[in-house]
């Protein structure tokens, strides 16, 4: 399965992932203190920090902010509508920088190199009875299951429509459902056969 | 202990799928997706605990930067986005609606509608509500406002996951965990 990671390899790929991400922590909270001044600072060190990495990547960066534009426009009809545009800027500003910023963190950081700060995050949960190899093991079992479920959820949605003129409906989530539970059975029982958790 | 990880996981995995699919129409011709269906089903298919378990497992995984949420949306920029209230609203939605389930001795699809109710929208509309305010920069009863063009699907959302729900019961008996 795709993840967001960028597949253009950059300098910002090579820093540890928990340092990126105990920066992006302070830089968030820095974000939400800073004034109009200090933001548009800020908002041109992110934008200057994609165009580093190349166009490529910058581009993809930009791909990656499309969510927010119902948001962003939302917002500029707000504010023209209360005559008070600047504070509107301001607030969409904030919220580009950061969503922005913290983008750029999954995009050079790769998956495996998360999940292992993940496990060493996790490792004092062992304590209350959740162990790392849990943890990993539960990572693994959802990103194999959602190809699983998709190729599923396609072949009854085809055999409905063989059968049917109309095109499948919310009724056939209750089979999927009842696989997944059937599934969850079988997964436990492979497991235990192994030496379980 | 192993059962009780695989329905989380697998669970975690449809609530993911359940965002993918476009196949899945709730109703012809209204461009909604059936994740926060998902949400809620987790909840009353395998009781709270366990629902708000496989909730938190699929964000995790979302925050990790799969590309999981509805409009292949992940990475950890969701949280500084407008929806993060939603985000957080999730994995409550999901206990809340286990809970009605599993203590209201009603009819399996009535209790499953109201805890979808319950958890999916007054909780996921509090939460969702009190984020988008933040980080707006917006009055509650302004972000609420913002918020209401969602309210008529995840309506509709709560009374499948009651059909559905139900459905699975009578298919097999003894499948919901949240009543066991």
């Amino acid at each position: 399965m795709l993840t967001l990671t960028s597949p253009v390899e950059t300098r910002l790929h090579r820093l540890p992932a928990g340092l990126k991400l105990a920066l992006l922590a302070l830089a968030a909270i820095g974000l939400a203190l800073l004034p109009l001044g200090g933001l548009v600072l800020a908002a041109a060190a992110v934008v200057a920090l994609y165009l580093a990495q190349g166009t490529v990547f910058a581009a993809h960066g930009l791909r990656m902010l499309r969510p927010l534009w119902p948001f962003l426009l939302v917002l500029l009809v707000w504010h023209v509508f209360t005559a008070d545009l600047p504070r509107g800027l301001e607030v969409a500003l904030r919220l580009l920088t950061a969503v922005a910023l913290a983008n750029l963190v999954t995009m050079t950081t790769r998956l495996e190199d998360l999940i292992s700060v993940v496990e060493r995050l996790a490792a004092p949960l062992a304590r209350f009875g959740l162990s790392p190899r849990v943890l990993a093991v539960s990572i693994a079992l959802v990103i194999r299951f959602v190809p699983v479920f998709l190729l599923r959820v396609n072949q009854l949605a085809e055999a409905w429509r063989a059968r049917s003129r109309g095109r499948a409906n919310w009724r056939i989530v209750v089979p999927v459902a009842l696989t997944a539970l059937d599934d969850a059975d079988h997964v436990a029982e492979a497991l235990r056969a192994r030496g379980g958790l | 202990m192993e059962r009780s990880v695989t329905q989380i996981a697998l669970f975690a995995a449809l609530i993911a799928v359940l965002g993918l699919v476009p196949q899945i129409t709730l109703i012809s011709g209204v461009p909604i997706t059936a994740q926060s269906l998902g949400v809620m089903l987790c909840g009353t298919v395998l009781g709270a605990r366990k629902g708000a378990l496989a909730v938190l497992l699929f964000l995790l995984l979302v925050m990790l930067g799969l590309p999981l949420l509805s409009g292949g949306r992940g990475g950890i920029g969701v949280l500084a986005g407008p929806t993060v209230g939603f985000i957080v609203g999730f994995p409550v939605a999901a206990f809340l609606a286990g809970l009605v389930v599993e203590k209201w001795r009603a009819p399996v699809g009535v209790a499953a509608f109201a805890g979808s109710v319950l958890g999916g929208i007054v909780a996921m509309y509090a939460c969702g509500t009190v984020g988008m305010a933040l980080v707006l920069d917006k009055t509650l009863p302004e972000a609420a406002l913002l918020n209401t063009p969602f309210l008529a699907g995840d309506l509709i959302k709560t009374v499948l996951a009651g059909l559905i729900t139900n459905g699975l019961a009578r298919v097999r008996p003894g499948a919901l965990l949240s009543r066991p």
